[in-house]
């Protein structure tokens, strides 16, 4: 949050790479480390445990869902 | 060829790809209600990435971004998508996962279905049925007349002469830039019925596979428009150099933020919450395969984000330097008035017809991708929530709940085309409100997901907050004169230490709802152990 506020470049005309406002290019390396922050979210701090993760692959309130997940018909 | 024709030709293409797309899904229908509302929980990472992010980008992430660069600079990218790309992640994270986890572990599909079970209330039920229907009515309006404005302008000049489907200007002269082109009625409804086959019989795989294709369609078209008007702006021998020296010709209030308001920019962090309580949303998150699915939408949104919002930015900032400075202003005719209007006319300008056509499919793609999800999400909250729940589940059979969807999918479509054919510009002002109401709503969802305290009696009054909140702030709206921006550029303002600082007014029903929320589940009775069990253990 205080990242994103960048007032210290709120009125900085600087170009970056002669093209790239400062402005825009600080709030589009922001987008990156945002990517960066959340993979490292996933991979430390992921909500669901590996147990969980395989107990709702089967759900027990689904009677097809064993059933569902071997069809070959899945998607991706 | 004469004008407006391969435009025509492109689009129409491109829309027979779409239907044979959702024609081709409905093969895989296994006939089952889940699968058609939920595709069985089978998608993968890389469909469910493509078809949210085709969801929660509308055509404004295309034109409002280039139009809105061109009116602020360059900090509206700060202000509505690096924020979103933070934001929308962190619903995702904290809110998609969980929700998914107790939406396969308790067989919901619907929000609505997933808070009557965790309030232990009916009336959350009632209540957030008319709330969520009322919100996403107005989105999907905009996204109706958008696409019929789309077709008219790209096809313009297509009639054999200029009096067939000729559009007047408000001083009652010819509008050359509109006339002759298809009429918006016809093009809302050859969307309609687009988006309304391949939802009928693709259900909910048809529409993650035509959002996967739009998505892609509309992210790579945007790249290439950057890439062409680039090349040609600014008058230089190379792309870099005109890149270069566009900026370089940028007024100092488009290449910062000198004036735009610090609060305002701040606050508008709390808007991109609404994805939390997208109905349209909270359905697609119900058809991951499993909880690592969403690990890969998590990570790439805010980069998704960036490679579509930033060349536009550019683009619209870039018109600004080309146009305000004599050496730079290209050939042809003055930049419109309508600032939404600037990346088409720069594409009307600056490239060929047939860029043009492509132009065109991709803001359709991006409107359509969302447009298809709120039908379905419509028409099976209209099923589940209110039909089967009702009658009850045992009277309803599942070939007849898919029926029901089906049906009810027909309605809220013909409903939304019928709307959508009254004077309803003013419908775009409300973009931003209606964001700012399912954001209001936000504090409920997270409390019923991490807050053993929250009571039924809490989480309704909260949504009252929300309600109240909302109304009184849209009735001062109203009163914004149309000179001065009229609803879409309503904002408080706050007086602290004798200054007056702007924020915006989703800050004030987001207070509401929480506050209420939390004072009235403090002092009413808890939550029956075995309810709290089904979701705190």
């Amino acid at each position: 949050m205080i990242l994103h506020q960048d007032n210290w470049f709120w009125t900085d005309d600087t170009l970056v790479f002669g093209f790239m406002p400062i402005g825009l290019f600080w709030h589009a390396c922001l987008s990156i480390a945002a990517s960066v922050t959340w993979f490292l979210a996933t991979k430390i701090a992921w909500p669901i445990d590996d147990e969980t993760v395989k107990q709702l692959a089967v759900s027990p309130s689904e009677p097809d869902h064993a059933a569902r997940h071997e069809s070959p018909s899945e998607v991706s | 060829m004469s004008p407006g024709v391969p435009q025509l030709i492109i689009i129409l293409v491109y829309l027979s790809l779409l239907l044979m797309l959702g024609l081709f899904s409905s093969r895989l229908f296994r006939g089952t209600r889940e699968d058609y509302q939920v595709a069985s929980g089978s998608i993968g990472p890389f469909l469910l990435l493509m078809s949210m992010f085709g969801t929660t980008m509308t055509a404004f992430a295309l034109v409002g971004s280039s139009g809105e660069a061109f009116r602020e600079g360059i900090g509206v990218y700060g202000m509505l998508a690096s924020s979103s790309g933070i934001i929308h992640s962190l619903c995702f994270f904290l809110i998609g996962v969980k929700v998914w986890k107790f939406a396969r572990r308790n067989g919901y599909t619907t929000q609505i279905e997933f808070f009557r079970d965790r309030l232990d209330s009916d009336f959350i039920g009632l209540l957030l049925f008319p709330v969520l229907v009322g919100l996403v009515v107005p989105y999907l309006l905009i996204g109706v007349i958008s696409g019929g404005a789309v077709i008219q302008a790209m096809t313009a000049g297509l009639a054999p002469n200029i009096e067939m489907f000729e559009v007047l200007k408000p001083d009652q002269t010819i509008d050359r830039a509109l006339s002759g082109g298809v009429p918006p009625a016809l093009g809302s409804l050859l969307i309609c019925v687009v988006v309304l086959i391949y939802v009928f019989f693709g259900g909910m795989r048809g529409t993650t596979w035509a959002n996967t294709f739009q998505t892609l369609v509309f992210m790579i078209l945007g790249i290439i428009t950057f890439y062409v008007i680039a090349g040609k702006l600014g008058g230089q021998d190379s792309l870099w150099e005109n890149m270069r020296t566009l900026s370089e010709a940028l007024p100092e209030e488009k290449s910062t933020r000198a004036d735009m308001s610090k609060t305002k920019f701040f606050t508008y962090l709390l808007v991109p919450l609404s994805v939390g309580m997208f109905p349209h949303l909270f359905q697609h998150w119900m058809t991951a395969k499993n909880a690592n699915t969403f690990k890969l939408p998590v990570v790439a949104h805010p980069i998704f984000i960036m490679i579509v919002w930033v060349p536009c930015v550019l683009v619209g900032v870039w018109a600004v330097a080309a146009y305000g400075s004599p050496e730079l202003r290209p050939p042809g005719p003055p930049l419109p008035s309508n600032a939404n209007t600037i990346l088409p006319f720069l594409v009307k300008t600056q490239t060929g017809q047939v860029l043009g056509g492509f132009l065109a499919a991709g803001i359709l793609a991006a409107i359509m991708s969302s447009l298809d999800s709120q039908f379905l999400c419509i028409g099976t909250i209209f099923s589940n929530d209110v039909v089967t729940h009702y009658l009850g589940k045992e009277r309803v059979s599942d070939r007849q709940q898919v029926l029901l969807t089906r049906l009810f999918i027909i309605a809220i479509v013909a409903v939304t085309y019928l709307l959508s054919l009254g004077n309803l510009r003013s419908v775009f002002a409300l973009g931003v409100w209606c964001f700012s109401g399912f954001s209001a709503l936000f504090p409920i969802v997270v409390a019923a997901l991490y807050w053993r305290g929250l009571t039924a009696a809490g989480a309704i009054s909260g949504v009252f907050g929300a309600i109240i909140s909302w109304c009184i702030l849209f009735y001062h709206g109203t009163k914004v004169p149309l000179s001065e921006g009229g609803l879409s550029e309503f904002v408080l303002h706050l007086p602290i230490g004798g200054e007056s600082y702007e924020i915006m007014p989703v800050v004030a029903m987001v207070a509401s709802s929480l506050f209420t929320m939390v004072l009235v589940s403090w002092v009413t009775p808890k939550p029956k152990p075995e309810t709290l069990a089904k979701f705190f253990t």
